[in-house]
């Protein structure tokens, strides 16, 4: 049993360092910036498997754009400083969520502009049964 | 009457969207995700020498005035294979043609060569996918066009055929 224990521990130990330098797949040790970088992998599309985030993804270049979301969110980098790197190589394509400029106005003046609609009309549906 | 119709508008409007929504859900075909980096300089990056006879690939090996093709393949990339004919006869013209492998080895790079034929002047081991993604490269084959300053001219996604080869050297100011 002990020798058992003892196996086991020494191929843990060989091992952990064959994975322990690749942050495709192993988290951060700060926690605050691991969640940050899992939040931006959830929100970054996967450019194989398309309509895959690349956090649930097993394509390799997946894989390689978590590492660089770690090393860079490990060296300090913002979420959304990495976001808009990726956005630079593959489009807005690349983001589940979409940016505010110019193209994208109308995702966000829409449901605005409905809303408004809506209680416009609720507003005058209202007023006559009051008349 | 006329009020009914602005009663009903609203639902109207979402009964379309929801269509709309519905029909680009079960409709949706691979897209092609074509590189941003388009019309801009060439990202830095270094690739070490994917095989021991060939030097590496690295930015600065485009910018001394002569145009060339920086082609993305891999040894484990089927397509790949079918476009070697075609860039060995543009290496053939004058050609220039820059190879980087992602995810591959040394030991497969080698075979891959030796079976398909070698059109590089210079092959580079893209690790850990830093050169594909400083282009915006999303998969094997992609071939970019890159002037003599260093500055991406064109993206050609999936297998260079014979029927890109008056384009692509056109484009590379190599007249046939």
């Amino acid at each position: 049993m002990r020798i058992l224990k003892i196996l086991i521990a020494a191929m843990l130990l060989g091992a952990a360092p064959a994975w322990a330098q690749d942050l495709a797949d192993i988290s951060l040790s700060d926690p605050k910036q691991e969640s940050q970088a899992l939040a931006l992998m959830d929100s970054i599309r996967c450019v194989v498997c398309q309509g895959q985030p690349i956090s649930g993804s097993n394509a390799e270049l997946a894989g390689d754009m978590r590492r660089i979301i770690r090393e860079r969110i490990a060296a300090g980098d913002t979420p959304e400083a990495v976001r808009t790197m990726l956005i630079s190589k593959y489009g807005d394509w690349v983001t589940f969520r979409p940016q505010l400029k110019p193209a994208t106005l109308p995702l966000w003046i829409i449901p605005l502009l409905a809303l408004l609609a809506g209680v416009w009309l609720v507003s005058r549906r209202l007023g006559w049964r009051q008349n | 009457m006329n009020r009914k119709l602005v009663l009903w508008l609203p639902f109207a409007l979402m009964a379309a969207l929801f269509i709309s929504f519905l029909a680009s859900l079960s409709n949706s075909p691979e897209k092609v995700i074509a590189s941003q980096m388009v019309g801009q300089p060439l990202p830095e990056f270094a690739a070490g020498a994917a095989i021991p006879e060939q030097p590496g690939a690295a930015t600065a090996d485009f910018r001394d005035g002569k145009p060339r093709l920086l082609n993305v393949f891999a040894s484990w990339c089927v397509p790949c294979i079918a476009e070697i004919p075609v860039l060995m006869e543009l290496k053939a013209s004058g050609v220039e043609v820059v190879g980087v492998a992602v995810h591959d080895t040394s030991v497969d790079l080698t075979r891959f060569l030796a079976t398909n034929g070698n059109p590089y002047s210079r092959i580079g081991l893209d690790q850990g996918g830093r050169a594909q993604i400083a282009l915006g490269s999303a998969g094997v084959p992609e071939t970019f066009v890159v002037d003599g300053q260093g500055k991406i001219l064109y993206q050609h996604i999936g297998v260079v055929t014979e029927a890109d080869k008056t384009k692509l050297l056109a484009m590379l100011g190599v007249v046939k």
